[in-house]
C-alpha cells in the first residue's frame, strides 16, 4: 500500500510541476511541452491508482507473475512501436526527399520547412524505429540467452513508456522549433535529462537480468547490447552537458564551444553510428541469424576478437567528420587511421553473420526472412567498407558535404539497420502473439524485393549525385577560375533527387506491406498461399520397391 | 566444456556452450581477415609517422613529411595566384576604357568576371544574370538605369546603389506621390494612363491628357519630357517595354504611389580593383553593353524595324 501511495505521489508531484511550468513560462513551445509532460504524468498517476489490486493488498497476498514464463509484454509493445515509428519515419523521409526536388512542398509554414522536418525524419528512423527495435529485441534476447525472467519488471515498463515520451517530446520540439542544433542530438536540455533517466533505468533492467542469469556464460549478443547501452549513455551525457538559460525555457547553451564543441559533437555523432546502429544491431544479428538459420555461430574466436577490436577502435574515429576544418591536423590524422583500422573489425561481424549460414545456404532460396538477413549483412559489409574509404582524407575532400554522405548513410540505414530489423520483426511477431506462422510469407518476399530495389535506387542515385556535386564544386576552367555557381550544381542534381525519392517510395511501399502482414498476423489470420518452395517430386521414384533377387 | 561436438555440415568442433539452442563453432580467425587487419594497422602506423598525429604537451607531432592542411591550402592558393599574376598585373595597369583594344585581355577579363559573378552576384541577379522581376534588374538587356558603358558599370559595382555611409554611391529618391499626399488617387491613375501611352500600351484618352499635365509638372525633372529617363538620377526609361517593377496599370500605380529605391552594395571595399574591373567587363559582355559614345542613328533604325 505504501509503495502504491509513494508512486502515485511522485506522479502527482510531476503533474503539479509540469502544470506550474506550463503556466509560468513565456514560451509557447515550452508550455506545449510541459502540457505533454503533465498529460503523461496524469496517465502515470491514473494507471498506478486504477491498476492496483487493492483487495489483494488488503488480503496481504500479492499477485506474482508466473516465474516459469518470460516477461514479453514490453517486447510486444516494442514491436508495435517499432512498426508505427518506422512508418512515420519513412513517410517523413519520403516527404523531405520530395521537398528537396520540389521546394514548394515546404508549404510556406515554419513548421513544415525542410529544416524542421529533417531532424524529425532522422530521429524517427534512428531513435524511434531503431531505438524501439533495439530495446524490444534486447529484452527478448537477454531473457532467452540468460534463461531468466526480466529483472525489475516495473522498471522495464517505465523504460518503454518513458522512451515513447522522449520520442514525442523530441518530435514535437522539432516542429515547434525547439532544437539545440546538434545533428542527431537535437532535443533540448529537459528532454535530454529525461532520456538520461530512462536510459539508466534501461541499463539497470538489462544488467539486472544478466546478473540473475541461469547460464554460466554471457552470450555474444548480450556483449554487444551491453556495449551499446553503456556507450550511448556516456555519449549522450557528455555531448549534452548544457546550461539552460532558464528553468522555465527551452533554450540552453553547451559547455564546450568552438572546435572543442565540434569535436565532442562528432565524437558523439560517429559513435551514435558505431554503438547505436552498429553494435546494437550486430547484437540482433547474433541472435536472430543463428535462430532463423538453425545453425551454430561461425566462429566464437572471431566474435571475441572483432567485438573488442570494434569497440576499442570505434570510439576514436569521430574526428574524420571534421577533415580540413579548424580541428588540429593531428586529431584529423587519428580520426582517419582509426577509421581505416576499423574496416576488418567491422567485417568480422559480416563474416560471422554470413558464414553462420554454412550448411544452410539453401534457405536463402526458400526462406525470405533469411534472404533479408543476408541482404542486411551484405549491406553492412558494404557500408563498413565505404566508411573507412570515405574517411581517407583525399577521398573525403571530394565526398564531404556532398550527397555521397547521404547515400552512404542510407545504404547502411536502409540496407543494414532496416533489413535486419524487418527480419527480427518477422521472426518475433508469430512467436510473441502465439501464432502458428506469419500471415503471409509471400508478402515478406514482396517486402524484400521492394526494399532492395528501393535501396538500389537510393544509394546509386546519391553516389552519382555526390560525385557530380563534388566534381562540379572543385571544377576550375583553363583560365584558372571556378566554372560552376552553387545554384548550377543544385540544378544538375535534380534528376538524381527524383530517383532518390522513387527509391524512398519503394522502400516505404515495402514497409506498408510489412505493416499489413504484421497487423494480420497479430489479429490471428493466416493467408492461404502456396509455399515458397515446392519440395521436389519425382514420379518415377513414386512406387514401392520390388525386391530384385540377387544374381 | 562437456558439450563439445563436431558439427556435421562443416566438420568443425563447437565450443561447447549453448544458449537458447544457439551453439558456436570453434573456427579459427580467417587468415585473410587477420592479415588485412594487420596491414591496416601497419599502414596506420606508417601514416602516423609521416603525418602530424600524436598530441604532445605544447603541440602535436609534425610528421616526417612536414605536411599541414593550412600549408597545403597556402601552397595551392599561391600556385593559382602565380598563374594569374601576369594577367592581374596587366589588368591593373590597363584603364577599363582601353580594355577593348586588347581582345585577348578582354576575353580573360570576361572569364574572370564570370567566375566572380558566380560567387558574388548570382544571389540577386541570378546565375544567368536575368535578375528577378520586381526586385533586381536584368543585366542581359540594353536598358541601363545608371549607364551601360564599361566605366559606368565599373563605377556602379565599386560604389553600389544607395549604399549607406558611402558618399560616392549612386543615389536618388523618387517621391512616393500617393503615400505622401502629393497626388490624389485619381491623379495617380491619370499619370499612369499617360505613362502607359508613352510605351504604346494604351491609346490616348482624356485621362492620359490630364495625366500629361501632371507628368509635366511632377515627373519630367528626372524622367525627362519624353519619359525616356535620365541616367544621372537612375530614373528608368518609361517609354520602352522593360519594366523592372511591372508595367501593368496596377503595378505602375503602385510604383507611383509608393516609390521604389533599389539597393546594391558597394563592392569597392570587398573586392579588389582588378576583380571589379573583370566583373564590369563580364556584365558589359552580356549583350547590352554600350560603347563610350552612344551612337544615336543606328539605334533609331533598329527601333524602326516593323
Amino acid at each position: 500500500m505504501v509503495s502504491v501511495l509513494g508512486r502515485a505521489g511522485w506522479w502527482l508531484a510531476a503533474l503539479f510541476l509540469a502544470v506550474i511550468a506550463s503556466a509560468a513560462t513565456s514560451e509557447t513551445g515550452f508550455a506545449i511541452h510541459m502540457i505533454i509532460v503533465a498529460l503523461a504524468a496524469f496517465i502515470g498517476l491514473w494507471v498506478s491508482l486504477s491498476r492496483t489490486d487493492y483487495a489483494a493488498i488488503a488480503r496481504g497476498v500479492l499477485r506474482t507473475p508466473d516465474p516459469g514464463k518470460y516477461d514479453d509484454d514490453p517486447v510486444r509493445w516494442g514491436m508495435i512501436a517499432t512498426v508505427f515509428w518506422g512508418m512515420a519515419g519513412f513517410l517523413a523521409g519520403l516527404f523531405i526527399a520530395l521537398q528537396l526536388a520540389f521546394p514548394v512542398l515546404n508549404l510556406g509554414f515554419e513548421w513544415t520547412t525542410f529544416g524542421r522536418l529533417r531532424p524529425l525524419h532522422t530521429s524517427a528512423v534512428i531513435f524511434a524505429f531503431g531505438g524501439n527495435a533495439l530495446i524490444a529485441t534486447s529484452f527478448y534476447v537477454v531473457q532467452r540467452t540468460c534463461r531468466a525472467r526480466l529483472a525489475f519488471p516495473g522498471l522495464a515498463r517505465f523504460v518503454f513508456w518513458g522512451y515513447q515520451l522522449f520520442i514525442v517530446l523530441a518530435a514535437t520540439g522539432y516542429l515547434l522549433g525547439i532544437t539545440q542544433g546538434k545533428e542527431y542530438a537535437e532535443p533540448e536540455w529537459y528532454v535530454d535529462l529525461w532520456l538520461t533517466v530512462v536510459w539508466v533505468a534501461y541499463l539497470a533492467v538489462f544488467v539486472g537480468t544478466i546478473v540473475k542469469r541461469a547460464e554460466p556464460h554471457i552470450y555474444v549478443a548480450n556483449w554487444f547490447y551491453l556495449s551499446f547501452i553503456l556507450t550511448v549513455a556516456m555519449l549522450h551525457i557528455v555531448n549534452n552537458l548544457n546550461l539552460p538559460v532558464s528553468l522555465l525555457g527551452s533554450k540552453s547553451y553547451p559547455v564546450f564551444s568552438g572546435v572543442q564543441g565540434a569535436l565532442v559533437q562528432w565524437w558523439y555523432g560517429h559513435n551514435a553510428v558505431g554503438f547505436f546502429l552498429t553494435a546494437g544491431f550486430l547484437a540482433m544479428m547474433y541472435y536472430f541469424v543463428p535462430k532463423q538459420a538453425e545453425r551454430p555461430i561461425y566462429s566464437y574466436r572471431l566474435s571475441i576478437i572483432h567485438f573488442w577490436a570494434l569497440i576499442f577502435l570505434y570510439i576514436w574515429a569521430g574526428p574524420h567528420h571534421l577533415h580540413y576544418t579548424a580541428l588540429p591536423d593531428w586529431a584529423q590524422t587519428l580520426g582517419m587511421v582509426f577509421s581505416v583500422m576499423l574496416w576488418m573489425p567491422s567485417w568480422g561481424g559480416m563474416i560471422n553473420g554470413l558464414m553462420t549460414l554454412n550448411g544452410a545456404w539453401d534457405k536463402v532460396r526458400t526462406d525470405p526472412i533469411i534472404r533479408m538477413m543476408v541482404m542486411a549483412v551484405a549491406f553492412y559489409g558494404m557500408s563498413t567498407f565505404e566508411g573507412p574509404m570515405m574517411s581517407i582524407k583525399s577521398v573525403n575532400s571530394l565526398s564531404h558535404y556532398t550527397d555521397w554522405t547521404i547515400g552512404h548513410v542510407h545504404s547502411g540505414a536502409l540496407g543494414w539497420n532496416g533489413m535486419i530489423t524487418f527480419a527480427a520483426i518477422y521472426y518475433l511477431v508469430p512467436r510473441l502473439w502465439n501464432r502458428e506462422r506469419l500471415y503471409s510469407l509471400r508478402m515478406v518476399n514482396w517486402h524484400f524485393w521492394l526494399a532492395t530495389v528501393g535501396i538500389v535506387f537510393y544509394a546509386a542515385s546519391m553516389w552519382v549525385a555526390g560525385i557530380t556535386q563534388g566534381l562540379m564544386w572543385r571544377e576550375y576552367g583553363a583560365d584558372g577560375y571556378l566554372v560552376n555557381s552553387f545554384a548550377e550544381t543544385v540544378a544538375a542534381l535534380h534528376p538524381m533527387f527524383l530517383l532518390r525519392a522513387l527509391g524512398g517510395l519503394l522502400y516505404l511501399a515495402g514497409a506498408v506491406v510489412m505493416t499489413a502482414n504484421v497487423w494480420l498476423t497479430i489479429v490471428g489470420k493466416l493467408r492461404e498461399e502456396a509455399p515458397m518452395r515446392q519440395p521436389a517430386y519425382d514420379p518415377d521414384k513414386d512406387h514401392p520397391l520390388v525386391s530384385v533377387p540377387a544374381e | 566444456m562437456a558439450n563439445k561436438r563436431i558439427d556435421e555440415a562443416t566438420g568443425t568442433e563447437t565450443v561447447g556452450h549453448e544458449w537458447d539452442g544457439i551453439e558456436e563453432l570453434n573456427t579459427p580467425l580467417p587468415r585473410w581477415w587477420l592479415w588485412t587487419f594487420y596491414l591496416t594497422v601497419i599502414f596506420s602506423i606508417g601514416y602516423m609517422v609521416v603525418y602530424p598525429a600524436i598530441p604532445l604537451l605544447g603541440k602535436g607531432t609534425e610528421g616526417l613529411w612536414g605536411w599541414t592542411s593550412r600549408g597545403q591550402l597556402a601552397a595551392e592558393t599561391a600556385k593559382a595566384e602565380s598563374q594569374r599574376a601576369d594577367l592581374k598585373a596587366k589588368l591593373a595597369a590597363t584603364p577599363i576604357e582601353k580594355l577593348g583594344d586588347d581582345p585577348q585581355l578582354m576575353q580573360a577579363a570576361v572569364a574572370g568576371g564570370k567566375a566572380a559573378f558566380r560567387v558574388n552576384c548570382v544571389q540577386c541577379h541570378g546565375a544567368g544574370a536575368a535578375g528577378v522581376q520586381g526586385l533586381y534588374p536584368n543585366l542581359n538587356d540594353d536598358d541601363w538605369l545608371w549607364g551601360g558603358n564599361l566605366q559606368e558599370i565599373e563605377y556602379t559595382i565599386a560604389n553600389g546603389i544607395r549604399q549607406p555611409d558611402h558618399a560616392a554611391t549612386r543615389t536618388s529618391v523618387m517621391p512616393s506621390f500617393g503615400r505622401d499626399g502629393i497626388l490624389t488617387a485619381a491623379q495617380v491613375q491619370d499619370v499612369v494612363s499617360h505613362v502607359r501611352s508613352l510605351s504604346g500600351q494604351e491609346k490616348a484618352s482624356a485621362s492620359a491628357t490630364r495625366g500629361a499635365a501632371i507628368f509635366a509638372a511632377n515627373c519630367v525633372a528626372c524622367h525627362g519630357p519624353d519619359g525616356k529617363g535620365l541616367r544621372e538620377f537612375g530614373a528608368p526609361n518609361l517609354a520602352d517595354a522593360i519594366w523592372l517593377y511591372g508595367g501593368s496599370r496596377d503595378k505602375i500605380a503602385a510604383s507611383v504611389a509608393n516609390a521604389h529605391a533599389g539597393v546594391m552594395p558597394a563592392w569597392g571595399g570587398k573586392l579588389d580593383a582588378v576583380t571589379i574591373k573583370m566583373l564590369a567587363a563580364y556584365v558589359h559582355s552580356l549583350g547590352g553593353g554600350e560603347e563610350f559614345t552612344v551612337a544615336a542613328a543606328p539605334q533609331a533604325t533598329a527601333n524602326a524595324q516593323p
